[in-house]
């Protein structure tokens, strides 16, 4: 079995399940495409502030940040693993929630209280995935749902700790003595954060256990016949994925300065689904797509209320008729048939 | 075909151009407004909006304020407080608007204030709860009657008319909760018991479950909705299916005719207590605010064809307020714009008499809400 990785069908890129395992995948060629594309970003998240000419533009520059960091995440798991999770902004809001609480009600500093919000948050995702990640398909999205769920509606009934429905204050970061301030430092902040996810996911992709991850998306069980043990690795990614959102919570409520039960609803699960289908399922820069176009269509729209909602269906629709495995691969996979078609022209 | 054209070409050019000729050579001033267009608090955001497009067309008629036009930027939170905190930065970094009206919800204006305040800009807030105005913020002000007036006057309505045990049914939005708070400390205050507590969920289709605990409860005397919009609705009409006889109240938060059209017949005998503006047309013609109410009802009801609401009128006092105060500050300076809004004294609006201080960024008091009921199907004094 050979690896295709021009092959236009979906979930081609898991269906040599063999051939990644064995660590057959073309490693030097994306090892190449791997540098370009970050110096690409890295150049574009060093340019961007000369372009953005208030701290307005720099808010949604931080906020497409936010979400394609959040999306990375879910992209471990949906895209790469394939395991759906419909309850991904619970996390979110455990993790901002955390902060906050530890920060505002018990006079924790910033860090100690990311870092404590982070590791509880671990440690509910473990025992979450431990039970539910024995699902699969339909039951899985049901349960991690239901968790997304009551994570949000915990956080609303909590008024004493959490301010109920309308929310709570949140001070600044501080570390060392340093508060940041205003959407200029933040930028940075979250620029590096966005460029520090890319790398690590990258490079998670790329180890063993990335390809493991991959082949049983592809098939359980003949990844667990090639001897990965499948339960352990989607209880991993999940914990990982669940970690890396709820630390993003934390920073992201540390930089509104204001948070409320929404973050961590239903809507905001679907919208980091939405980013992961969109810009391409298993394609990082995929997730960054997705992030710029769901954070940019609000804005763009916010004189027409109402009608973002049904541009968001129908651009989700056409991108499930047209282009299946989202916009980032489809046009990858064109353009480089594309490409190879005028080669072969070019040798005839 | 080349002549249809070249009209076509004049028509248009005539169009872009004619308006523009008379424009005015001064900068407008900027009125920035996030308000809840759709989602769960819409029908109180559409009448806000509704009134602050009349508020600026009549300014605008008028001659502009300080001479210079006033233009609205407005934008919808979709009813999610999150989202209010994006715009409000929007408006106040991009737009740059010379003061910020609304939060339609309590959570939404709370969501702006931190950006609010470190702009310093002047905000006037349209939603209820009193974390709005206690402790004293101090860049935000607000027009209506806060959730612990709006109970006081429920319960000496309640004691005036000798009940003493009541049950109380509150919504669990940020609304329902933070004002439930205050009514069950007024509740202890004025000495009415509340002997049944329930909540429901201000989305739920059904309430009958809550209510049936109620209508079985012993000693009742009274029942004290705390919702507003929609869940009011299912609340009057859960009420009217079970055959609950007890006096029902609601609050200042259904004094809308949307909800006498909605509930229908069911909504008939609830007593509220509402702002002037509701029954303006009853008040004696010496009252000083009859004629401003009776004045905003007829243009806002002449020109959308569509009933007033307080939520509308709350707009038209914020408006008021802050025209007032730049007025009297001849500037949009936001600093003097701000303290002269908390100096305002003796400005009649919708829902009283507004006097404000560096204590006090409400400045009405209970006396200007009335107790309406439903009467054939439309708000009246109530006895």
């Amino acid at each position: 079995m050979t690896h295709h990785p021009d092959q236009s069908l979906p979930g081609s890129r898991q269906s040599s399940i063999l051939g990644s395992i064995l660590g057959r995948s073309d490693a030097r060629r994306t090892g190449a495409g791997r540098v370009v594309g970050l110096a690409a970003l890295a150049a574009v998240v060093a340019l961007l502030p000369l372009l953005l000419p208030n701290a307005f533009y720099f808010d949604v520059a931080i906020r497409i940040a936010i979400l394609a960091v959040n999306g990375i995440a879910l992209n471990l798991l949906m895209g790469y693993t394939g395991q759906i999770s419909l309850g991904h902004a619970g996390f979110f809001g455990l993790g901002a929630y955390g902060s906050a609480v530890l920060t505002t009600h018990f006079g924790w500093t910033p860090l100690p209280a990311l870092l404590a919000a982070a590791g509880l948050t671990a440690v509910i995702a473990w025992g979450v995935a431990r039970v539910i990640l024995r699902l699969r398909g339909h039951y899985l999205a049901m349960a991690t749902l239901g968790l997304g769920i009551i994570i949000s509606i915990v956080l609303g009934n909590e008024a004493a700790w959490t301010g109920g429905p309308d929310g709570m204050p949140v001070d600044g970061f501080s570390l060392f003595g340093l508060t940041l301030s205003g959407e200029r430092q933040w930028y940075w902040v979250f620029g590096g954060l966005l460029i520090g996810t890319v790398v690590l996911a990258q490079n998670l992709i790329d180890s063993p256990a990335g390809r493991a991850l991959q082949a049983l998306h592809g098939s359980e069980t003949a990844a667990s016949v090639a001897g990965i043990d499948v339960g352990r690795r989607k209880i991993a990614v999940f914990v990982l994925s669940a970690t890396v959102s709820a630390m993003l919570g934390s920073l992201s409520a540390h930089y509104s300065g204001y948070i409320n039960p929404g973050i961590a609803g239903f809507l905001q699960s679907v919208e980091l689904v939405i980013i992961v289908v969109l810009g391409g399922m298993a394609s990082i820069y995929g997730s960054i797509f997705g992030a710029v176009v769901m954070g940019l269509l609000p804005q763009i729209l916010a004189g027409y209320e109402g009608w973002d909602s049904v541009l968001f269906g129908v651009i989700l629709v056409v991108t499930m008729i047209f282009l299946p495995r989202g916009v980032v691969p489809s046009l990858a996979t064109r353009l480089r048939s594309a490409r190879l078609a005028g080669k072969g022209g070019a040798a005839c | 075909m080349r002549f249809f054209k070249l009209m076509v070409g004049v028509v248009c050019a005539l169009a872009i151009g004619v308006p523009a000729l008379p424009a005015p050579a001064a900068d407008p001033v900027k009125v920035g407004a996030v308000l809840s267009l759709t989602g769960g608090a819409s029908s109180l955001g559409d009448p806000e909006l509704k009134t602050l497009e009349m508020m600026v067309d009549q300014t605008n008629k008028a001659g502009g304020l300080l001479g210079r036009p006033v233009e609205l930027v407005h934008y919808d939170d979709g009813s999610e407080p999150g989202k209010a905190n994006v715009l409000a930065k929007r408006l106040i970094e991009d737009d740059k608007v010379d003061m910020l009206i609304g939060g339609t919800t309590t959570g939404a204006s709370m969501a702006m204030y931190p950006l609010v305040e470190r702009a310093q800009v002047p905000f006037i807030s349209l939603a209820g709860a009193l974390v709005i105005v206690e402790p004293v913020k101090r860049w935000m002000f607000k027009p209506a009657h806060h959730d612990r007036m709006v109970g006081q006057r429920v319960m000496l309505d309640m004691k005036a008319r000798g009940y003493t045990s009541i049950a109380m049914l509150s919504d669990t939005s940020g609304f329902g909760q933070s004002a439930r708070k205050e009514m069950l400390n007024v509740a202890q205050k004025v000495g009415v018991t509340v002997a049944v507590d329930e909540t429901f969920n201000p989305k739920d289709t059904d309430v009958t479950t809550q209510l049936a605990k109620i209508k079985n409860a012993p000693g009742v005397q009274a029942l004290f909705v705390v919702t507003f919009g929609q869940g009011a609705v299912v609340v009057t009409k859960n009420i009217a299916q079970l055959g609950i006889e007890l006096p029902h109240y609601e609050t200042s938060g259904v004094a809308t005719r949307e909800y006498i059209r909605l509930a229908g017949p069911a909504a008939e005998g609830v007593r509220l207590p509402a702002p002037v503006l509701m029954v303006a047309a009853d008040l004696p013609d010496s009252d000083p605010l009859k004629k401003l109410s009776v004045d905003y009802v007829r243009e806002y009801e002449s020109r959308y064809k569509t009933d007033v609401s307080s939520f509308g009128a709350y707009a038209r006092d914020a408006w008021h307020i802050w025209v007032n105060a730049v007025t009297l500050a001849k500037s949009v300076d936001k600093a003097k714009v701000r303290d002269f809004i908390e100096n305002t004294t003796g400005l009649p609006g919708t829902s009283g008499m507004i006097n404000m201080s560096p204590q006090d960024h409400l400045g009405l008091d209970i006396s200007a809400l009335k107790i309406v009921t439903v009467r054939n199907g439309k708000f009246a004094i109530a006895d």
